[in-house]
């Protein structure tokens, strides 16, 4: 995406709303579904727009979890540790993304295709432990079904080089 | 229309969905269409809200007949049309201690519930306005619309409404207080965003029924004197958030919201905010910071919501459940919905049932219920019949509540004395193999995260 593109995204995105304050969450929220996360320059557009300090947005932007002042991977795996899915070993759905992604819960992979996130909970209890690809619902996980469900997202491209490994 | 046809309900509430009742209900369509029956009108797919046993799900139910057909596979859609106008399809069917159920009321699950606030989910198309008149829907706002504010809010204090996500507020009361105020304009808003862990009864009922909320929400403003309410939906919540949306969208179509409720001179606008995925969002006063474009930070508790909330303007907050209690509460009168429950605790709770029992999903029973009720009749005991060692009620500041209190009455109030809480209706079950430390370790880590 080339610059001018993307300013004109957020001019978008931003101007779809009144110009009051209280539609400042649903505007940023737009921007992290378009961009993965919220741009500088998005946050600085907004406050302009809003007439509000960008001090203001960005403690919002780091206060709610739906936001993200990084970009995220590509894909977003979510990994419900609601209490019904911490009981039935949500930790090792987390302990076996480590081993395949090497990556914790709230990072990104190197390579920018996951991030992956503990969620509190997706309200499907009765199928914990519950795991949500691209808001795709994978449920009653065992550990060894993950690394198939992950290698399932990855672009052609990556799945090239592991199998030439 | 449900009357006089045959339906074929496919239960798509998340949790099915995630099993794979999409492909299930397309599998089923398909089949219909191959034998020339999709036309008729006498049988038809309808993508439903949650119908409650989710572990078993996708769930498929026929009526009128009403034969549930459990943890139904895509392989089974042929069965199943063969089965219309020929015996069950045994293997699908409930099964407990050797026995089959064929109907969803010989079901000990069910049969021991009561739906007030669920009655509807699981039998109507979310998605269909008519459905939801079909059975009743907005006779209750017709009646409210016959009665002055003052004779609505007598009908929601006669019933004893508490409020449902947890304080046990009367409802009736706040609703006074917010319409002794002379301030405008005023707010309705409606608590969508569930952040208990364990806890799905109100994504479910938004999900299933969302003009239940919708016609509760009306029935709230028009008692207050509001002309603008807003539903604060949790992020994770998707498809509660579309059909929400979608039946405001029906509901301004069809007159009943917008600048003249119903045709009469009376306004309401509705409008859904997303929530930015923050527990503490949860409490009323972060909830309304939130709305309001700030950080959902909670503010001292001196100042009232219903003097001053959303926009410091009086406002009444309330939770999903409580809303959709009222439209059978203004349909049937208080009286009749304080028949039911416990003394200090009317009408009916709904809970969200996981954990180590062998059949988790929503349930809804008369307020005053026991827990050995909930967990051995309704939900069959403890799985792989080990020994029960605790029940969590209430979110992460709730209790745990042993054995040896398990003949206690779920209500408001009851649960409080031993120092545990009913809190929203997240119940999760523990078996001897969950470790009290590790789950009292859990909770603190969370309520640190989230706070």
């Amino acid at each position: 995406m080339n610059d001018t593109d993307r300013a004109s995204k957020i001019t978008a995105i931003i101007e779809a709303y009144p110009a009051d304050r209280r539609f400042a969450l649903a505007a940023m929220q737009d921007m992290q579904h378009e961009f993965n996360y919220i741009p500088e320059e998005g946050l600085v557009a907004l406050a302009d727009y809003l007439d509000c300090s960008k001090a203001h947005l960005y403690s919002m932007a780091t206060f709610y979890k739906a936001l993200s002042l990084t970009p995220k991977g590509e894909h977003i795996i979510k990994i419900c540790n609601g209490t019904a899915c911490h009981l039935r070993g949500s930790v090792n759905l987390a302990t076996e993304l480590k081993r395949i992604l090497d990556i914790e819960p709230g990072q990104t992979s190197a390579d920018g295709e996951f991030s992956v996130e503990y969620v509190n909970c997706l309200g499907s209890c009765a199928l914990a432990p519950v795991m949500v690809v691209d808001g795709v619902y994978h449920n009653k996980l065992k550990v060894d079904q993950i690394s198939g469900i992950v290698e399932s997202y990855r672009t052609d491209d990556s799945k090239d080089v592991v199998s030439n490994d | 229309m449900i009357n006089g046809t045959d339906r074929i309900l496919v239960c798509c509430g998340t949790s099915c969905i995630a099993n794979g009742a999409l492909d299930v209900a397309d599998a089923i369509e398909k089949e219909l269409t191959a034998r020339g029956l999709a036309d008729d009108v006498c049988v038809n797919v309808v993508r439903t809200g949650c119908s409650g046993e989710c572990e078993q799900g996708p769930v498929v139910r026929f009526m009128p007949r009403d034969l549930m057909y459990y943890r139904v596979a895509v392989r089974d859609a042929k069965a199943i049309v063969d089965s219309l106008d020929g015996a069950p399809v045994k293997k699908l069917l409930h099964k407990r201690d050797g026995q089959f159920f064929e109907h969803m009321d010989d079901n000990p699950f069910y049969a021991l519930q009561h739906k007030v606030v669920l009655k509807d989910v699981g039998i109507i198309d979310p998605l269909s306005l008519d459905d939801y008149i079909s059975r009743g829907g907005y006779e209750g706002l017709k009646r409210a619309l016959s009665m002055t504010p003052d004779e609505i809010i007598s009908e929601v204090e006669k019933s004893g409404l508490r409020g449902k996500g947890g304080a046990g507020f009367p409802t009736g009361r706040k609703w006074r207080s917010a319409a002794g105020y002379d301030e405008w304009p005023k707010y309705i808003v409606c608590n969508g965003d569930e952040g208990d862990p364990g806890a799905f009864m109100d994504g479910s009922t938004m999900e299933g029924c969302p003009h239940a909320v919708i016609e509760g929400m009306v029935i709230g403003a028009l008692a207050i004197g509001a002309e603008e309410g807003v539903l604060y939906i949790r992020d994770e919540y998707a498809l509660a958030r579309d059909h929400i949306q979608h039946a405001i969208d029906d509901a301004y179509a069809a007159g009943i919201l917008g600048d003249s409720i119903m045709g009469t001179p009376h306004k309401l606008h509705l409008s859904i905010v997303r929530g930015g995925g923050a527990f503490v969002c949860g409490e009323s006063t972060a909830l309304m910071a939130s709305i309001a474009g700030r950080v959902g930070e909670p503010r001292a508790k001196y100042i009232r919501s219903v003097q001053r909330g959303l926009f410091d303007k009086p406002t009444v907050l309330n939770n999903v459940e409580t809303l959709a209690s009222v439209p059978t509460i203004l349909r049937f009168g208080g009286e009749e919905y304080a028949k039911l429950g416990a003394e200090k605790s009317k009408g009916t709770k709904v809970f969200a049932m996981v954990g180590k029992v062998k059949h988790t999903g929503l349930v809804e029973v008369p307020m005053g219920t026991t827990l050995r009720t909930l967990i051995y009749d309704i939900g069959g005991g403890i799985m792989n019949d080990r020994p029960f060692k605790a029940i969590q009620t209430g979110g992460p500041s709730g209790g745990c509540i042993p054995e040896s209190l398990l003949d206690l009455p779920v209500d408001f109030d009851t649960l409080t004395e031993y120092g545990a809480m009913m809190g929203s209706g997240g119940m999760i079950v523990m078996d001897d193999r969950s470790c009290m430390v590790e789950v009292a370790r859990y909770y603190v880590d969370f309520l640190c995260e989230e706070s």
